[in-house]
């Protein structure tokens, strides 16, 4: 296993325009994210990250790999064709909560239905950073943003059961609290043949913890830590005690054959027709 | 390649010409009177080697074609009306990234679900402003069964030539019309192959160089170089920038690599011109309807010509303006499937020097050329 890492080598050297609030945690996801590569001792070239838009989206700007920063919601549908016409490379999404559960919804679940090998990191901030804080099909009930300000009443996508039902192959959670065992979860999903979801719980406390009493961003960082178990501890836990309670952990490793080794399998039986 | 003999039906043609014309990645979803392109697809593309995947809607149908292209293949998408709408986000994204890939708009009766199985020519507005901001677009109008084939085939041509995104417009009658038609062997071709950049040693490529000619040079991912594309307004590297002159250049270039190439883009048939006295402008199946029409009233003693565009977009602006300016005609007539889209671009080339009368029609029947000559006669 390669130790030291040298982030400079992965970051771009001619592109700094950092868009993110200090203390925000896509910085640690994609801090993560590198030194999952780099542990992998994974080529630059042989990678491809895809983005959306959003705060999260901006991930893909500041890499040194092939990046492409796409349209809200369809990151996953470009990574499609990027893996369907370059099946042996890593393909990787990044996209927040609303890129990839509202607007993006439909590509998140049809890309897990395909079992297609892509590696999709769900950015879970329970908001809409980029716009200034409206609420997402992540907002907890009582939270509230730009577009819930009598507190939200909606109800909430479970990203790790809406990955699941859907036939990711690969699906864990972590909070950005937890760089060590995320970036464990990432290399996993990325040696992972098959759909990987990583659902990372991360912190705006800029748009969303300021707005709901949090004053500094370490408040949010806290209500984060309260409100999630790992799965081994919540195994123990009665109901009652696991209700309001996000589970963190790996929730599905299943092999299932992928979709673009079926496809170049079938081109290979039609050769020469 | 055998049996290249036989009826096909014009989207039948499409498909098999974007194979040959070395398309290798076809993302689609269903939608008459479209979907036997993607039928063909799925039958031919896996023998080739390229990959095909029906997406879960349009909108990933056209992401998906745009992510393949930047793997360095050539790629292509097809729908109809309700379907374009919803290229038409990415379709944006193909146009500032500057993205060869060819997009065939099998026209139906709109809007919104309109009459599926009926010809339109109501979407030809749409292909050149469907999507917001301003943009390049070139569009190509087939009008008859081997033109189907040719025209996919340049499409295919000019997306590279021009690093953009290309439609095919076609209508339900070209689309189902079964013809016999000789196809040509693959290697006669005249094709534009894709040349991937490979930057020198220690070089950092520049996705949107503009000291380049007005075409930046087509880099690919996975080529040992890295670079970023975005669909934000972008610097020479494709970062993002707030930079006004560099946004002001970057998106002049962008239009002017179309606007300054019209001469290589435009295509026109001008038929039985010479000794006319009325121009029939009619693009697409009605052009080919107007030929028969000019024939007809020919017969009945009227001297009458057609000017049909084969490349809609960019418009004809000055082979138009020449025979217009020659001023041997009496009179201008524009027949389209639909209620008046190109005869406001006839009208800006023709500034009122020549009579313009129109026939319009959407009922969901084609134009033929008994309503042309109809009309005609009651016009001029
Ligand atoms: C089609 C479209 N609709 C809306 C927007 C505006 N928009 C930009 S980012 C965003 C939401 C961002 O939230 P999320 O995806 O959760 O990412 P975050 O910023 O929180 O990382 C929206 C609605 C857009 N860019 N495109
Ligand atoms: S607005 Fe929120 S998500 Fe966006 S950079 Fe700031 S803290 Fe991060």
């Amino acid at each position: 296993m390669a130790g030291y890492i040298n982030y400079e080598y992965y970051l771009r050297q001619d592109y700094r325009n950092l868009q993110w609030c200090p203390g925000c945690g896509d910085g640690a996801i994609l801090q993560a994210f590198l030194r999952a590569v780099h542990e992998l001792e994974i080529s630059k070239d042989d990678v491809a990250v895809v983005s959306g838009i959003g705060c999260s989206g901006r991930i893909s700007g500041y890499i040194d790999f092939n990046t492409m920063h796409t349209t809200h919601g369809r990151p996953v549908a470009f990574a499609t064709g990027i893996k369907l016409a370059a099946p042996d490379k890593y393909v990787v999404v990044f996209g927040g909560d609303g890129d990839q559960t509202a607007i993006g919804g439909n590509h998140f679940i049809h890309a897990c239905r395909r079992n297609i090998d892509l590696t999709i990191i769900v950015i879970n901030n329970n908001v809409y950073g980029m716009t200034g804080g409206q609420y997402s099909p992540t907002t907890p009930n009582g939270f509230k943003t730009q577009t819930t300000p009598y507190g939200n009443y909606d109800n909430q996508f479970d990203i790790v059961k809406l990955a699941t039902g859907a036939g990711a192959t690969y699906v864990a959670r972590e909070t950005v609290l937890k760089p060590v065992i995320l970036t464990k979860y990432i290399k996993k999903a990325l040696q992972h043949k098959g759909c990987s979801v990583v659902e990372v719980i991360s912190n705006c406390h800029i748009n969303l913890g300021r707005r709901n009493k949090m004053k500094s961003p370490h408040a949010l960082l806290d209500w984060i830590k309260e409100h999630t178990v790992p799965m081994s501890k919540a195994k123990k836990m009665s109901e009652e005690e696991l209700v309001g309670k996000v589970v963190t952990g790996e929730f599905v490793e299943i092999d299932k054959p992928e979709f673009t080794e079926q496809y170049y399998k079938l081109c290979e039986s039609l050769k020469g027709e | 390649m055998s049996k290249r003999k036989g009826v096909y039906t014009g989207n039948e043609l499409i498909a098999l010409a974007a194979i040959d014309a070395g398309c290798r990645f076809y993302a689609g979803y269903p939608i008459t009177p479209s979907s036997e392109i993607m039928e063909v697809m799925s039958k031919e593309m896996p023998k080739v080697g390229g990959g095909f995947i029906q997406m879960e809607d349009e909108i990933a149908s056209m992401a998906a074609a745009i992510g393949a292209a930047w793997t360095g293949v050539k790629s292509m998408t097809a729908s109809s009306g309700p379907g374009i709408s919803l290229k038409s986000e990415n379709l944006g994204l193909a146009c500032i990234t500057e993205t060869p890939v060819v997009i065939v708009n099998i026209m139906r009766g709109g809007p919104s679900t309109g009459f599926p199985t009926a010809p339109s020519q109501s979407d030809v507005m749409q292909a050149k402003w469907g999507t917001h901001g301003d943009h390049p677009v070139i569009a190509l109008v087939p009008g008859n069964a081997k033109e189907m084939y040719y025209e996919t085939v340049r499409a295919f041509n000019l997306a590279e030539k021009f690093r953009t995104p290309v439609f095919i417009l076609g209508d339900e009658t070209l689309g189902h019309m079964n013809t016999m038609v000789e196809l040509p062997d693959p290697s006669e071709l005249e094709i534009v192959e894709r040349e991937i950049y490979q930057p020198k040693e220690g070089e950092k490529y520049k996705p949107f160089d503009m000291s380049k000619g007005d075409v930046p040079p087509m880099g690919a991912f996975f080529r040992g170089y890295r670079f970023h594309l975005t669909g934000l307004n972008h610097d020479e590297y494709g970062y993002p920038t707030i930079d006004k002159e560099m946004i002001r250049k970057q998106q002049e270039r962008m239009m002017k690599k179309v606007e300054n190439h019209a001469d290589e883009i435009v295509k026109n048939e001008l038929f039985m011109m010479d000794d006319a006295e009325y121009i029939i402008f009619a693009y697409g199946s009605t052009g080919a309807a107007s030929k028969l029409a000019a024939k007809r009233l020919r017969e009945k003693g009227k001297k009458v010509g057609v000017f049909r565009p084969i490349t809609i977009w960019p418009f004809p602006e000055k082979q138009l303006d020449e025979v217009i300016a020659t001023g041997k005609y009496k009179g201008i007539m524009v027949a389209e499937a639909n209620l008046g889209q190109i005869i406001f671009e006839v009208e800006r080339v023709n500034k009122g020097r020549l009579p313009l009368k129109d026939l319009l029609k959407v009922d969901g029947t084609p134009v033929s050329p008994t309503d042309i000559v109809t009309r005609f006669e009651e016009v001029f």
